[in-house]
């Protein structure tokens, strides 16, 4: 009898691409009359996690007696085949399965914090227990002191992945060491960094890999109160971590004297309303204490006086996921990966103009251009690299020239970007720099709190100032002026959100001044990307007068008559570029 | 625990918990701040009190940041001047310039300080926050343009006056000091959030075009409202209040209600009694016993003051007090003192009733003394 384990991913990804209704086909097809019954007996279904490389979605993982085949971009209508030939005829159908792009894509990975996502079944914690789930925790709280169990995280050099890369341990061992009769541990799942969704896939794939590190890190620190404190933005994280939450109660795993030992833990789970800055901790404090989500002058350190002025340790989601894979196998494993400073591993998200997108894992320090070019298999289309940016809105923009650089904290800091929570965007020649800073300060400022001046208003201006830039109105002066505010927003703002709100523009200043000054001085967009910049007109000796374009302008700005060169009327053109997208013959130009 | 600092070289020994803040000041530093009250929780908003912390990279706000010990503070040099220079162009960039017609220039801090670090022209002109007035309420005038978001009034309404009837709203440029659902004011009117205001956003409504700060003489006295006994700071110009506060050293820190800091035209009104009036008409012909019900008390008074000179007359404090004596006298011998009784008022202070208390008791003879504010 073989053994067939069928696996769907059912991420976002997977579930925008049709995951459930593969899933119910599946269910369907195996139900068929023809199937053997000793296939059938031995066979199951599985919802998992991210695999990673969304953009092949649905990703189906297929393992007859612990042979594992990919499937590809599976439809359900495809479902029927795979199940009549491969699951009871035992021949793969090639054409669908997934190519190299696949096996490069994880190549140079190393997944820890994603070891599981993608494997195990979320919705069961029998799934998860059945790896070594939950033994980590089992084992801290039967055998170990609280300070053992944070000299092990110090030891390993795990630093916070929120994006600021605090040594994990320190905290710990700050909050350990503090005597109240109430400390709290906050699980920080609040990600808002505009393409960043490493801490999503994570609860998603894998939510009792962050109940077990919230588990340990609560005994290492003595709190008995957790709080997730995650956005509303993402059910489907919070339903699954709501499952998760309460089999893990049912089991005794939290709640009262968990694993029979004298330790009780429990975990609630907190909505963020859609604020970016409550990722800032204090202003994540205010939110669980029900005021206003605004950051408040540190010191004093959430570890002396956080949640309810008791000591509270903040860890985001990702760190907490580290945490039980060190307990189970070492300080000396982990801290093997990554470089001096940077050890570990570290989730990305890469996104933009990039060939295979996705959530990868990568040992710190792996060059940029790995990242890149083997994992993310290069540019989409085959145009040419311009600069990845790192760290969201508070990161900056890393030019082609430097790809060699190693992706650490110290490295990208180094460069004027930061690690960030994990977010990396591939920008390619069509885009425009000083529209991609526009882009990012018009976030941080729509999401500023108000509370401080340099952020509430010092933003604004500069997103003023690049506004008038991308229309043509920028003035010599601009930059120097935007220098200056954005290192004086940086010197002055209250919270980290202002402190690097300027980030994306100082970086793209420093690597792509000439694109800057090619807006001032020449009013050009070298990108083609500012619509006031740019102007369409056609080209004469090649328009076949086919009217294709005439046809395509909303705005009735091109005449023109049949087999003759057409003409663009430029006081009525909107610049949608509708017209070039839609010629045939390459006649429309843009410049 | 005390610690040992210095500020500009100048050291102290303060106890722990001081703010940077308030040790500079008991070294009479003078640090700029839009958005520190002594009494209110630190914010750290405005940004402008930065100093600089030898060991510690960036600058940092004073008013939040506690003292340790060894601390080498300097308060002031020329990047954090230019620092502080920046933060008010921003700040200004986002104010009306019409210091011409506000309410309180001479009296606001945004102005000195636009003064002191003489900002002219703004390099960081940009887009302001307009909105226009719509807010029905009979005392405080707000107007959301000139506010520069230092939070005072949101701290003061909570942490002193326990109402909370306003908070910040909204996020980015956009943010706004918000009452629930942007009704209009609708709270208890005390007007310590118009107190702490330091820049023209929010006035008294009875303040309008009475006059500014120049010529203004104050007088201190004590409210006459209730047994609290409030100072009072009148603001008098000419021979009018045309505005009343109260200072921080005083037994009420500076905090007074609606009707002590408003309500003062009655000061100024033609109807107040400044002399005391004998009856000279006969009881009986009198139309005016108690108010009937129905009848406005503000019609009510306008008709009996219209009669006055028919029914009373002008007399002296001498005149009056003995006709009172007499008729006491006159009362308690033909009835006995229990015929008499006496009812005073929650408007006189406490001294003032204990004496009234042993007049009765003692002057009078009869225990009959009650309080208005007794139930």
């Amino acid at each position: 009898m073989s053994n067939v384990t069928i696996k769907v991913c059912m991420g976002p990804g997977g579930i925008a691409s049709g995951g459930p209704e593969v899933i119910s086909a599946f269910e369907t097809e195996l139900k068929q009359a023809d199937i053997p019954a000793e296939i059938h007996k031995g066979c199951s279904l599985h919802k998992v996690g991210c695999f990673g490389l969304c953009s092949k979605d649905v990703l189906v993982d297929l393992i007859i007696d612990g042979k594992k085949t990919t499937y590809q971009y599976v439809k359900p209508d495809m479902v029927r085949q795979i199940v009549n030939e491969h699951i009871v005829g035992g021949k793969a159908i090639h054409e669908w399965l997934v190519n190299k792009d696949y096996y490069n894509f994880y190549r140079k990975q190393i997944k820890v914090v994603l070891s599981d996502c993608g494997i195990i079944d979320y919705d069961s914690i029998d799934s998860y227990i059945t790896g070594s789930g939950y033994k980590a925790a089992e084992k801290v709280i039967a055998s170990m002191r609280p300070e053992d169990v944070t000299a092990i995280i110090k030891r390993s050099g795990l630093r916070g992945r929120g994006g600021a890369g605090f040594p994990t341990g320190v905290k710990w061992e700050a909050a350990g060491k503090q005597v109240s009769n109430q400390k709290y541990i906050i699980c920080n799942a609040d990600e808002g960094d505009p393409g960043a969704f490493m801490d999503r896939a994570v609860i998603e794939g894998n939510p009792h890999i962050v109940i077990e590190g919230m588990i340990i890190g609560a005994y290492a620190i003595g709190a008995d109160k957790g709080y997730v404190y995650i956005r509303a933005e993402y059910p489907l994280a919070v339903e699954r971590l709501k499952k998760a939450l309460s089999d893990a109660k049912n089991k005794g795993f939290l709640g009262d004297k968990i694993f029979g030992s004298k330790f009780s833990f429990d975990i609630k789970i907190k909505l963020g309303a859609g604020a970016f800055v409550c990722g800032e901790e204090t202003a994540l404090i205010a939110s669980i204490e029900g005021q206003r989500g605004m950051p408040r002058a540190k010191p004093p350190f959430p570890v002396y006086q956080g949640l309810w002025g008791k000591p509270t340790v903040i860890n985001n989601v990702e760190t907490l996921a580290n945490v039980p894979y060190i307990v189970r196998n070492g300080a000396e494993w982990f801290s093997s990966m990554g470089t001096e400073k940077s050890k570990g591993t570290k989730v990305f998200a890469l996104t933009g103009k990039i060939k295979n997108s996705g959530l990868i894992e990568v040992p710190m320090g792996i060059t940029l251009r790995e990242i890149i070019y083997e994992i993310g298999g290069g540019i989409e289309g085959g145009k040419a690299l311009k600069a990845v940016q790192t760290g969201g809105p508070s990161g900056g923009c890393i030019p082609a020239e430097m790809l060699d650089i190693n992706v650490d904290y110290e490295s990208l800091a180094k460069a004027g970007s930061i690690v960030g929570s994990g977010g990396m965007i591939v920008l390619d020649e069509d885009d425009c720099m000083v529209n991609i800073a526009k882009y990012f300060l018009s976030f941080t400022q729509a999401e500023s709190c108000g509370k401080c001046v340099p952020c509430r208003i010092g933003t604004k201006r500069l997103l003023e100032i690049l506004e008038r830039i991308t229309k043509g109105e920028g003035k010599e002066s601009d930059l120097e002026l935007m220098e200056s505010l954005g290192n004086d927003v940086k010197a002055t703002s209250l919270c980290g959100l202002g402190q690097t709100a300027p980030n994306p523009i100082l970086s793209t200043m420093k690597y792509f001044r000439h694109e800057y000054e090619a807006h001032i001085r020449d009013k050009k967009c070298p990108a083609k990307v500012c619509r006031d910049l740019i102007t369409y007109s056609v080209i004469e000796d090649t328009c076949s007068g086919c009217g294709a374009c005439m046809r395509a302008c909303p705005a009735k700005a091109i005449t023109g008559e049949k087999k003759k060169p057409h003409y663009i009327n430029q006081e009525l053109c909107i610049k949608c570029g509708a017209c070039f997208d839609v010629c045939k013959f390459k006649s429309i130009k843009r410049d | 625990m005390s610690f040992k600092i210095s500020i500009d070289g100048k050291t102290i020994d303060v106890v722990e918990g001081t703010t940077v803040l308030e040790a500079a000041r008991k070294l009479n530093i003078d640090i700029p701040t839009l958005c520190h009250h002594p009494k209110l929780t630190p914010f750290g908003g405005c940004r402008l009190c930065i100093v600089d912390i030898k060991g510690i990279p960036r600058p940092v706000t004073s008013c939040t940041t506690p003292v340790s010990e060894g601390m080498e503070v300097t308060t002031s040099n020329p990047e954090i001047e230019r620092l502080r220079k920046t933060i008010l162009e921003l700040i200004l960039s986002d104010h009306p310039y019409e210091c011409m017609t506000c309410e309180r220039a001479g009296d606001c801090t945004l102005q000195e300080l636009a003064y002191f670090y003489g900002i002219k022209d703004n390099r960081l002109t940009g887009e302001r926050r307009l909105y226009s007035k719509r807010d029905g309420n009979p005392f405080i005038e707000r107007e959301l343009e000139k506010c520069i978001m230092c939070g005072k009034c949101v701290r003061v309404c909570d942490q002193v006056q326990g109402v909370s009837a306003i908070d910040f709203g909204y996020r980015g440029f956009d943010t706004k000091i918000c009452t629930p659902f942007e009704r209009n004011l609708d709270c208890e009117f005390c007007g310590q959030c118009v107190a702490v205001c330091p820049s023209g956003a929010l006035t008294g409504k009875a303040w309008q075009q009475k006059g500014r700060e120049i010529g203004v003489r104050e007088v201190e006295t004590t409210c006459s409202y209730c047994g609290c006994g409030c100072n009072l700071t009148l603001h008098v110009k000419g021979n009018e209040v045309i505005r009343i506060d109260s200072k921080e050293d005083t037994i009420n820190e500076g905090w007074l209600c609606v009707k002590g800091r408003f309500s003062y035209s009655f000061i100024n009104s033609p109807d107040r009694l400044t002399k005391p009036l004998i009856r000279i008409a006969p009881k009986e012909s009198s139309e005016f016993g108690l108010r009937p019900m129905g009848v406005r008390s503000s019609e009510y008074n306008s008709a009996v003051g219209s009669q006055h000179s028919a029914l009373f007359r002008e007399a002296s404090w001498d005149e009056a007090l003995d006709y009172i004596a007499e008729k006491l006298k006159a009362i308690k011998e033909k009835h006995g003192p229990d015929a008499i009784a006496g009812l005073s008022s929650a408007r006189c202070t406490n001294e003032e009733n204990y004496l009234f208390q042993k007049f009765i008791r003692a002057a009078a003879g009869t225990n009959n003394i009650d309080h208005c504010a007794r139930l």
